[in-house]
Order: C-alpha cells, then sequence, then structure tokens
C-alpha cells in the first residue's frame, strides 16, 4: 500500500528558534497584534509504501530517529494518509 | 617520523585548505580525503574541517555524517587513534554520535564572526595535551549554529569526567556551561567551535592555534 506521509519537525520547548523570534519580532511592526510564541519548524513530505498504516508508521518512526531529526533538539510529529 | 593528518573534504567544505596548511606548517605531513571513499589511507589522525558540508540540508552534519568516509572515521575512533572536528567538523561528530549534545543556533540571532578568548580547562585530550590549564587562548569563531547544548545528565557526565577542554571567556553564543570544545570519554575524539586553524601565523593575528594543533599531531605521533 502506498501512503502519503508529512513529517512535521520542531524545535524542542527551550531550544532557541531565532527564525521564529524575528518573526514575532516584526509581527507589530507590521501592525499585527497579539501574536506570541512563534515557532519556525520543517515539513518534509513523501510517499511510502508499506504492508499495512502500523509498517509505515514505524519506518517513519526510525527514520525520524536516525536522519530526519536530532533528537536531542528536535521532535517529530507524523501524519500518515492512505493515497488514492 | 612525522604523522600523516588527513582531512576530509565534503562538498561544501571550505576550511580544508586552511587545516591543512596549518598542520603541515607545523610539520606535519598531510593529505586531503574526498567524503565519498572509505579508504582513509595510512593516516595518523583525521581532521574534519569546517564549512557547510552538503549544504548543512536538512540540518548542520545530518547528511555528512552517512558519508563513507564517516564510517572509516567511526571505526578509526573506536580503535582509539586522534579525530578533530573544527565547526561544522564538530556539528558533524555530534550528528554521527561520536561526540553527546548538539550545536544549536547562536542565542542573539547572529552570525558571530570574531576572535574570541577561551580557556583551557583540562590538558588530558588529544587536543591539549600541549597546552597548560588556564592558559588563556585567542582564536577567531565563525558560526551560526555554535550555541552547544546537551542533557543534564550529559552534561554532569562532562564535568566529572573532566571532558570539557575548553571554554569561553565572555560567553558570545549562548553555549551551555560556557563550552567551546569537548572529547569523548576516550579523550581521542574532541569537537570545537573556534577554529584553531586561522590562528596559527602572526599575520592572523594569533598563534594561539599552534599548542591545539601541536597536540593533535603529537597525538597522532605516538
Amino acid at each position: 500500500m502506498e501512503f502519503e506521509a508529512t513529517v512535521e519537525v520542531q524545535l524542542k520547548e527551550g531550544i532557541a528558534d531565532p527564525q521564529g523570534s524575528t518573526i514575532e519580532n516584526a509581527t507589530p511592526k507590521l501592525g499585527f497584534n497579539g501574536i506570541e510564541n512563534v515557532r519556525v519548524g520543517k515539513s518534509i513530505r513523501f510517499t511510502i509504501t508499506a504492508k499495512d498504516e502500523t509498517e509505515a508508521e514505524k519506518t517513519i518512526q526510525e527514520l525520524c530517529e536516525k536522519f530526519l531529526t536530532n533528537p536531542v533538539i528536535e521532535n517529530a510529529i507524523i501524519h500518515l494518509q492512505g493515497a488514492e | 617520523m612525522n604523522p600523516t593528518i588527513g582531512v576530509i573534504v565534503f562538498p561544501g567544505s571550505n576550511c580544508e585548505q586552511d587545516a591543512l596548511e596549518a598542520v603541515t606548517s607545523l610539520g606535519a605531513n598531510s593529505r586531503l580525503l574526498w567524503h565519498d571513499s572509505s579508504d582513509l589511507g595510512d593516516v595518523d589522525g583525521v581532521i574534519i574541517p569546517g564549512g557547510f558540508a552538503h549544504g548543512d540540508y536538512l540540518r548542520p552534519g545530518a547528511i555528512a555524517r552517512f558519508s563513507p568516509a564517516m564510517e572509516s572515521v567511526i571505526t578509526f575512533a573506536q580503535s582509539g587513534r586522534p579525530v578533530l572536528g573544527i565547526c561544522n567538523g564538530f556539528q558533524i561528530l555530534t550528528e554521527a554520535g561520536l561526540l553527546p549534545g548538539a550545536l544549536q543556533k547562536n542565542r542573539g540571532l547572529k552570525f558571530l564572526c570574531k576572535p574570541v578568548k577561551l580557556n583551557v580547562r583540562t590538558t588530558n585530550s588529544v587536543l591539549t595535551s600541549q597546552t597548560t590549564k588556564d592558559d588563556s587562548l585567542t582564536i577567531p569563531i565563525n558560526h551560526f549554529e555554535g550555541n552547544y547544548t546537551c542533557s543534564d545528565e550529559t552534561l554532569k557526565e562532562l564535568h566529572d569526567e573532566d571532558r570539557i577542554l575548553l571554554t569561553y571567556e565572555n560567553n558570545p553564543n549562548g553555549s551551555i556551561g560556557d563550552i567551546a570544545g569537548i572529547c569523548n570519554d576516550q579523550r581521542n575524539v574532541v569537537g570545537l567551535m573556534p577554529h584553531p586553524e586561522r590562528a596559527c601565523h602572526p599575520l592572523l593575528g594569533s598563534i594561539d592555534g599552534q599548542p591545539l594543533l601541536h597536540s593533535f599531531i603529537e597525538s597522532s605521533s605516538s
């Protein structure tokens, strides 16, 4: 089965995010008020062929641990969807 | 016989010639090693230089660690021989699991390129054996992601095992514990953000990188 996967990579709580801070600092200057806690992450999309959803999820989790994230500073959220 | 230092070159490395020139000027033989080959030849020590290996795509060091040369560097390191990662090389060594922790973006949101003062915390490593404890060294930094971070347990381990080699006198980037350089538990794999190879000639404004690279060359000879 083929699945569409999206992996959201986010910096862990407490890890400095200069891009997020810069965006946040710019918002009031552009007239947008009340914007806080801006965090910038990465979104990695791909398709994966696996026996079933459980197997796909397991493979992606391993991929995240070994390659797509640095577990010392980043978390991953995996979204999976059957491709039609 | 003088030792031979191999300097690994990745696509995007940009300090390999500086490293080669510095160790050669200090009496070592040296050669460049292309990342795509797992053959390190007869080198006695390995330097992973600064730059932007593989464009720093995904994360600094994330792709470089899977290069064939890195598999050999891991075996080389496990056999107790000296490995030095400078700047991007330090990031690659943490990604490869040869050194603990990670390098995050600088506190203060700035790319930093300036000389900084470092203090030698221990002389027990392949990078600091020829220095004196508490020496103050002036060496340039040149990075955006040099803010060292690790878990509390790792930090305690680094302290307890005397594995913090160099600290910043005035922390420029937010590194935990002012850490500028560390070593592994065998003390033969070292990583630091500052560039000793850029402080090896009076024309460059400092020769304080010499005792560090001397130490590394000396460790490679034995």
